[in-house]
């Protein structure tokens, strides 16, 4: 299994779908095929079409608000002593998180396709939200499916889609989170298909979602390759690019200009949900070594007991609480380029109250994960090593959860 | 080869001039002695009975199929005793054939080829995998004919004409058409006319090949649809399950008179 260079990791699967030979595919319903042939050949066509990429670059200049800023976070850095901390204010983003691009992206795709109706499942309700934006923004009708449980926790977000005209789906079924609204997602789709254009939330699910949301938020890398250079005159020699793991969505976007860097040279940590320090449940595939399994219409690592049931998983962060993950990321794992690791619940809190306190920021449950690993290794480095948070969605929505946890909110 | 249950079954219905009833039911719901009871006793009147396995994640079952699956696997239902069920039922009853149905994860966590093993072992007629499309399920689909097992393919209202036609020169005794883009037990939302003209299609391809209609089907949709090769119910059973044990009455009882039921309207 090899990484091959020039190539965006998006377009490494083999003709069936499979990034290095496994991991990905397409397990759907014989119903889904003929959708998703089209949509898949849709993409292709409008990827190469200049007039639609410059809709996008217009969309993302004007709408979105990129390029997000990159700053150093000069106080956190001095508190911790050795490597800079440097965060990508992916959260500057219109709506508040990475999840926008993705969103955009899908609805211009539905339009271009001619479809009026577009759904999509959310965990911490980012998803949700930036499609029920991007829906209103496009003239689309538009519904969220979302666990039951996390709209209780991701109350904010939830407001939000609802004034944005689109209708929240309460899922159930099974652990009422994540997993179960995907579920659920996708069998609306086999039912609606003709008419309506369907938008996974992650770099999950069947290959073509893989590739439209790795696509979609790939546009975080490639602003801080510029503006990484801007800062430092060249590519400083050592960087760690560091980012939470659930789907993956924000971490391929982070990560995807500089995975043909030698990984001493930069070095890409993904963080996983550890779930609370006691509990045995977690949402960390990746570096609890989970098996591989089939979820949602792909292979990739997945919690799940010896019968190929999907475990329930646990953790403070809606929006990580995923039990599968991206087969990028499990392919950028087996190939070892990208090391990953997990915080608990704890950390991530702690975390949280850390950055707030030295800095003007307010990363979300989900980005807290990644600042967690960074304060742990950060006292351990060099001077001269650049460490980069991506820190891809705000708290707002969190509000609740940590003046709960932490008795108070900023 | 010996000629499959399968056929033999459709050939017997049609020397009755009806379509054959297909009835499906998830292994160990509500328990696993229910279930095998359950099957016992609709088989009485089913030709071809359908086991699920249950699974937490169905990506294209609706809500009664769920819930049955989720009952069963709270019960504690293991792969194992969906072999068990159908070992037990084959003694009794060994030319009735059974179809197992379920979703591509299970298969691969035990294991490709000890599942065929397993299935053949515990006499299973036929499997449906239904997140295992054409032509991704090739390769599973010889390894199950080469074991007597019968892989039965899929088509919706979605699969094109080329691919219509793959499928169906790639299939074996059966073929499973879907009448509507749906999740199982979804309302009947196109006119059985429609549906039998999509069916018409795939029987045009090849006449020897049994082809069923499911997905929509009670006891108030079947008749509309009796011209097909066979007829397959299983959300309405399921209902019939939770309502039972809702009111506390026999399931075995229930379900069977349900059976009954569709049966008299195919006749």
């Amino acid at each position: 299994m090899k990484i091959k260079k020039k190539i965006p990791l998006i377009d490494q699967h083999d003709k069936n779908g499979f990034w290095g030979g496994k991991f990905g595919g397409s397990f759907i319903p014989e119903t889904l095929k003929k959708p998703i042939e089209d949509l898949t050949k849709e993409f292709q066509k409008l990827r190469n079409d200049k007039n639609f990429i410059k809709k996008k670059d217009f969309y993302f200049e004007n709408y979105i608000g990129s390029p997000t800023s990159f700053v150093k976070l000069e106080n956190l850095s001095n508190h911790l002593g050795g490597a800079q901390i440097w965060a990508k204010i992916v959260s500057e983003a219109n709506g508040g998180a990475h999840k926008i691009y993705n969103a955009t992206v899908h609805a211009l795709i539905c339009k271009a396709m001619g479809k009026k109706y577009i759904v999509g499942d959310t965990g911490a309700g980012y998803a949700g939200k930036m499609l029920s934006m991007a829906a209103k923004k496009f003239g689309l009708k538009c519904k969220i499916f979302m666990g039951a449980k996390d709209i209780k926790r991701q109350k904010p977000n939830c407001d939000a889609i609802r004034k944005n005209g689109a209708e929240i789906v309460p899922v159930y079924s099974g652990s009422q989170t994540l997993v179960d609204a995907v579920s659920e997602c996708m069998r609306y789709w086999v039912s609606n298909c003709d008419n309506t254009h369907m938008a996974v939330g992650s770099t999950v699910g069947p290959n073509i979602f893989v590739k439209i949301c790795g696509w979609s938020t790939s546009q975080i890398s490639r602003e801080l390759k510029i503006q990484i250079l801007k800062e430092f005159k060249k590519i400083p020699k050592k960087i760690k690019l560091i980012n939470c793991v659930g789907g993956g969505s924000s971490a391929y976007g982070f990560w995807s200009e500089f995975i043909d860097f030698d990984k001493k040279h930069i070095e890409l940590i993904g963080v996983e949900a550890g779930g609370p320090k006691k509990s045995k449940l977690h949402a960390a595939p990746l570096s609890r070594n989970a098996k591989i399994g089939i979820l949602h219409g792909a292979a990739s690592y997945v919690c799940q007991n010896n019968e190929g049931q999907i475990k329930e998983t646990e953790s403070i962060s809606a929006g990580l609480d995923y039990p599968g993950v991206s087969p990028i990321h499990c392919f950028l794992k087996d190939t070892k380029r990208a090391r990953y690791t997990f915080a608990t619940d704890e950390e991530a809190l702690n975390a949280y109250k850390i950055v707030t306190k030295f800095e003007k920021l307010n990363p979300s449950l989900e980005p807290s994960h990644a600042f967690a690993e960074a304060i742990k290794i950060a006292p351990k480095l060099s001077k001269d090593t650049i460490c980069i948070v991506n820190s891809c969605g705000d708290a707002k929505k969190d509000k609740y959860i940590l003046k709960k946890r932490l008795g108070r909110y900023k | 080869m010996k000629e499959s249950l399968i056929n033999i079954s459709f050939k017997k219905a049609k020397e009755e001039k009806r379509p054959a009833l297909l009835t499906y039911t998830v292994a160990g719901d509500n328990t696993k002695k229910k279930s095998l009871e359950i099957l016992k006793a609709i088989s009485k009147y089913a030709d071809i009975c359908e086991l699920g396995f249950p699974h937490n994640t169905p990506i294209a079952d609706g809500g009664q199929i769920q819930t049955s699956a989720y009952r069963a696997i709270k019960n504690g239902v293991k792969i194992n005793d969906v072999f068990s069920i159908v070992s037990k039922f084959k003694k009794i009853r060994k030319d009735k054939p059974i179809i197992l149905m379920g979703y591509y994860n299970m298969i691969y966590q035990y294991n490709e080829n000890k599942f065929i093993s397993k299935c053949k072992k515990s006499k299973v007629d036929g499997l449906i995998v239904v997140d295992l499309p054409f032509p991704e399920n090739k390769a599973f689909a010889l390894k199950c004919k080469k074991n007597n097992i019968n892989f039965i393919q899929l088509i919706s209202p979605t699969t094109s004409k080329k691919r219509l036609k793959k499928i169906v020169n790639n299939s074996h005794d059966m073929i499973y058409y879907i009448s509507m883009l749906s999740t199982t037990g979804g309302k009947l939302k196109v006119s059985s006319k429609k549906i039998l003209k999509e069916y018409q299609k795939i029987k045009n391809q090849n006449k020897s090949k049994n082809v069923v209609i499911g997905f929509g089907i009670t006891e108030k949709t079947i008749k509309s649809l009796k011209k097909a090769d066979g007829l397959v119910v299983g959300s309405a059973i399921c209902k019939e399950i939770t309502n039972s044990l809702k009111k506390r009455q026999n399931t075995v009882t229930n379900v069977t008179n349900v059976v009954i039921r569709l049966k008299s309207k195919i006749k």
